[in-house]
């Protein structure tokens, strides 16, 4: 019998049909462990909260500092966050992850130290970049081919390079260069998106953004960081 | 059944519409249409795996220790909450 590699079609939350051709993990609901880190953090637990240290400050530094400039306000905006965070840990309610709401807590703090410092993002000044495909023209054939509008170079199957290179360090560090690359406003609703694991309502509130602006900051936004993935993927 | 009304969309079209279909923003029409192209379009399906990828690994992206300075006064800062904690 022949096991032909169909695919597989399943239902999104958001009615979206998901191509399960070769999965990757979708968003994590809230983790079941954040009660315990919660709990711990509770009983006052200092292994628990310099795991959470360790793990996210790094994230929310760079966020912070998208938002205030300097490095030295960052640093003492990720310190007020955490604070922030230990001080309202016995009235946490999981209805959102505990990073979704230590992020909250980030964004709120750093806005209010970038205002001080009289910093302000250009939120709305998404258009300056003009029209700007995700892919370059060139990548699909042209007009006068059969196939108009197909590849031309295709792009590189994920599953056909080896697990080893999806898993090393540097395709992370590839992707971290290039979100620092990122025009700033983009950068940030990306880090919201992906990295926070926001939902699109919150971050467009935050940002004042339309439903569709924030899409197309999120579109071109991915779209560079996937062409510096595709870039790795290509060099194996 | 055929539409004579409307041609396929082409690749190109995928990918500038990729992340409306990730966020469930396309119309029902379009949606259909895109996935229309993925069943018959290996290559496009790699496009969607790679953005899905890459989706993911920025989440894991500057995942690194914080410098031990910063790290030890965050865990000072820890210290001195919990002493004041009734």
């Amino acid at each position: 019998m022949v096991n032909s590699p169909q695919p597989i079609l399943e239902s999104s939350s958001s009615g979206a049909i998901l191509w399960n051709v070769h999965p990757v993990p979708r968003r994590a609901p809230p983790p079941a462990h954040d009660a315990e880190i919660v709990e711990a953090l509770r009983r006052g637990d200092e292994e628990v909260f310099g795991m959470l240290v360790s793990e996210y400050s790094t994230q929310l530094l760079r966020l912070a500092q998208d938002f205030v400039g300097s490095r030295s306000v960052a640093e003492e905006v990720v310190q007020d966050t955490w604070l922030a965070l230990l001080d309202g840990i016995d009235r946490f309610e999981s209805r959102s992850s505990l990073k979704t709401w230590l992020f909250r807590i980030l964004v709120y703090k750093a806005k209010a130290r970038g205002a001080r410092e009289s910093r302000t993002i250009p939120f709305s000044s998404f258009a300056t970049e003009g029209q700007v495909r995700a892919v370059p023209e060139e990548r699909f054939q042209g007009a006068d081919k059969t196939w108009a509008g197909h590849w031309a170079t295709p792009p590189i199957a994920v599953n056909s390079v080896p697990e080893e290179r999806i898993l090393a360090r540097e395709v992370r560090d590839r992707i971290a260069t290039a979100l620092d690359a990122l025009p700033e406003i983009q950068r940030i609703v990306v880090k919201l998106r992906d990295v926070a694991g926001w939902e699109a309502p919150e971050v467009c509130k935050e940002l004042g953004l339309t439903d569709a602006n924030q899409r197309v900051l999120l579109h071109r936004g991915r779209a560079k960081l996937r062409a510096a993935l595709e870039q790795y993927l290509g060099e194996g | 059944m055929a539409r004579e009304d409307k041609p396929d969309l082409s690749c190109r079209e995928i990918a500038e519409l990729v992340t409306d279909y990730l966020e469930g923003a396309l119309s029902k029409r379009d949606r259909l249409d895109f996935e229309r192209h993925l069943v018959w379009c290996s290559w496009c399906r790699d496009y969607v795996e790679q953005v899905r990828t890459t989706i993911e690994l920025t989440g894991e992206a500057e995942l690194e220790e914080p410098e031990p300075p910063m790290r030890e006064r965050l865990l000072e800062a820890f210290r001195d909450w919990k002493r004041t904690r009734p």
